[in-house]
């Protein structure tokens, strides 16, 4: 570190960098590597330990509940913090179905959207645009939940369900009482939440495709669409499938709003219309006034169940991309 | 130049610590002078929701009349609070329901409950063209909460409701989300009306309810009955009576029906009176007296027997007394019922357990 600032110093100073100064120089930049190295480990390492302890707390914590009902917790359905049962079944279902629906709803729209305003949309207007989706996504959960009690459910229990009913009634999604209250409405809120995520990752992914992709194509006689739909989109795949993954992470922990329209009633139903439960709205509804030990750690227990069921999840998926990929290319 | 600002950086690190150490040597005794002082006394306290604008309102005035003397209260829930005076966090804690033995046992101390104001639960609904009060019997609503009544034309709701054309539509049921203390008064209600709730459900803060959609709050409960017509639920006398809903009466075990209001609640906690002498948390749904409104319950501090510190013993008392006698005054412009002289005068002997 020392030799430049010396030869800065000496009264006449060579006007070419002497070979010394230039290995300095190096290992300067060397032992700077070192430093933003170790440093970037330490940030990176925090979150690994970060999660570690995040497991042993909930682990500790969830004891009771694991002695005594053991993997029981899993499959039994059953909900009851005053005789003591406790079973994870209903909301491990309602939260899987919940985020499910969501996506199946949220991707085609998000995705869609995306390639519109990177590919075809006018620049100005896809800014605009973009600037908007961007907003929406930082609109508080409450304030989505309220909007859907009062705006979303009576459209849902007026018109949307009754038609679902009288048109695909035959199917077993779409049968019983329409309240408008349970898991379709919890569906679509989710879908709400999470379509502003994928567009916006999604489009600056399509963004970042090289220019060239689109040049080549084109080149080869192929139409606009052509050159979006089997070349860009392909192209970032990896991204988009990126953008989807974290919408599925936020689906799968959102609470508030989900607990103000799902209709918090831990039971199976294949009706979309039934009321139902997740476990993230279950741990906030309850925690607060749990007073049995067994109860409240249940609901750690719950905690930990939902940990482990997103990384089921992501592990899922991830696998599922690794496949599709593989197919893409074999075809090729 | 280098080993300069190397010398630079080192005086200035040096100059930096010596201020450090000086600040901490001035500042060490003023703080040890502080605390040998009788001074300012602050008193944390957690616990139930419910009580928590009359809780605020009591220690505000508290303050104004002693201004050495200051209490936190933070609303975390019931369940929150027991678990904070357990681990010894709090200097007291505030519970919507009383401590059954077995919750007490786990405590490493002894604790005495005492009531500070009286709520009550009241059933509310949604029927289209229907705006005369409803008048329920014990065993209607535990019907419909059971899901065994199903239809608003049933004979156990038309009986005692002469004259009001009900619809043979069914009945939505609405229950509270989140455990709260509200749910514990009316499924403690439901088990001494029903012996079929009692064994099938039981009570407490959070159930597991046989039929109904779920609301979060006094708010979702109230917003969700709102929005689905034939729905039935229950909320708070004071969210009813601040959000100007309509309500039904309930049959008490005098065969009376009794419309709930702050008067027939206090009534309900003087009929509890007698049994109270025995055992301070006796459950007060369901009384034996004729004008008491039958859905309704106390609110309780948790006080430790055992209090170490002399001044926070004093002041924990004296805050207690003052509670009983002059507080009760702000309890029903707040929409609580206050506490029956009888349950007060028990109350003020058990203050001097408190040692």
């Amino acid at each position: 570190m020392a030799t430049p600032s010396i030869a800065v110093a000496r009264p006449a100073p060579s006007r070419f960098p002497r070979p010394g100064g230039a290995r300095a120089f190096v290992e300067r930049l060397r032992s700077g590597d070192e430093i933003a190295h170790l440093i970037t480990l330490i940030f990176a390492s925090t979150i690994l330990f970060l999660t570690a302890w995040l497991v042993y707390e909930l682990w500790v914590h969830s004891a009771l509940p694991r002695q005594t009902f053991g993997l029981g917790f899993l499959t039994a359905s059953t909900w009851d913090p005053v005789f003591e049962h406790f079973g994870a079944l209903p909301f491990i279902y309602g939260t899987v179905v919940t985020s499910a629906l969501g996506l199946l709803i949220a991707v085609p729209i998000g995705v869609g959207a995306a390639i519109f305003l990177a590919e075809l949309a006018p620049h100005g207007i896809s800014e605009a645009l973009t600037f908007s989706i961007e907003l929406l996504a930082a609109v508080p959960s409450v304030i989505i939940g309220l909007l859907g009690i009062f705006v979303l459910v009576p459209i849902l229990r007026k018109v949307v369900e009754p038609f679902l009913k009288a048109t695909l009634g035959f199917l077993p999604f779409f049968q019983g009482p329409a309240f408008g209250i349970g898991f379709l409405a919890a569906g679509l809120i989710l879908a709400i939440m999470v379509v502003p995520f994928i567009i916006s990752i999604s489009r600056g992914i399509l963004l970042a495709v090289p220019t060239e992709q689109r040049e080549a194509a084109l080149a080869l006689g192929a139409t606009k669409w052509e050159s979006t739909w089997k070349v860009v989109v392909p192209y970032a795949r990896t991204g988009i499938m990126g953008s989807v993954f974290l919408a599925l992470a936020r689906a799968l922990g959102e609470t508030m709003a989900v607990t103000m329209v799902i209709g918090n009633d831990p039971k199976i139903s294949a009706s979309l219309f039934a009321p139902g439960y997740t476990i993230a709205a279950a741990i906030a509804n309850e925690f607060t006034e749990a007073t049995g030990d067994l109860h409240l750690q249940a609901l750690i227990e719950l905690g930990l169940v939902l940990f482990f069921l997103t990384i089921l999840i992501n592990a899922f998926g991830r696998i599922l991309i690794l496949v599709t990929t593989r197919k893409g290319t074999s075809r090729e | 130049m280098v080993k300069g600002n190397l010398k630079k950086s080192v005086a200035t690190l040096i100059a930096l610590f010596s201020l450090l150490v000086v600040g901490l040597l001035l500042a060490a005794p003023r703080q040890l002078t502080q605390a040998a002082q009788a001074g300012p006394v602050s008193l944390t306290a957690a616990g139930a929701t419910f009580p928590y604008p009359i809780y605020s309102k009591w220690f505000d005035e508290y303050h104004k009349l002693h201004s050495d003397i200051s209490i936190n209260y933070a609303s975390i829930g019931s369940g929150g609070g027991i678990q904070q005076l357990k681990a010894g966090t709090v200097d007291f804690g505030a519970s919507d329901m009383p401590l059954n033995d077995k919750l007490l046992a786990d405590f490493p101390f002894k604790v005495l409950q005492f009531p500070t104001v009286l709520g009550a639960v009241l059933p509310t609904y949604n029927i289209p063209g229907v705006s005369a009060s409803l008048n329920f019997t014990p065993e209607a609503l535990a019907g419909i909460y059971l899901g065994k009544i199903t239809k608003w034309n049933d004979p156990a709701i038309t009986g005692p409701n002469e004259g009001v054309n009900l619809p043979g539509e069914d009945i939505v049921v609405v229950h509270r989300s989140e455990g709260s203390g509200t749910t514990f008064v009316w499924t403690d209600y439901l088990s001494k009306v029903s012996a079929d709730w009692k064994s099938r459900v039981g009570s407490g803060a959070s159930v597991n309810w046989p039929v109904g959609l779920g609301g979060k709050g006094n708010e979702g409960v109230a917003g969700t009955i709102k929005q689905t017509p034939y729905s039935i639920g229950y909320v708070e006398l004071i969210y009813a009576l601040q959000s100007h809903m309509n309500y039904g009466t309930v049959k008490n075990s005098s065969g009376k029906f009794v419309k709930a209001d702050l008067a027939s609640v206090t009534a309900a906690g003087a009929g509890a009176s007698r049994q109270m002498a025995k055992d301070i948390r006796v459950s007060i749904t369901d009384p034996g007296e004729p004008s008491a409104y039958p859905i309704c319950s106390f609110t309780y501090l948790l006080i430790p027997v055992k209090i170490a510190d002399p001044v926070k013993l004093d002041t924990i008392k004296q805050f207690l007394h003052w509670m009983l006698t002059q507080g009760q005054n702000d309890a029903e412009p707040l929409a609580y019922a206050r506490l029956p002289k009888e349950v007060v005068a028990i109350e003020l002997t058990q203050i001097s357990q408190i040692q």
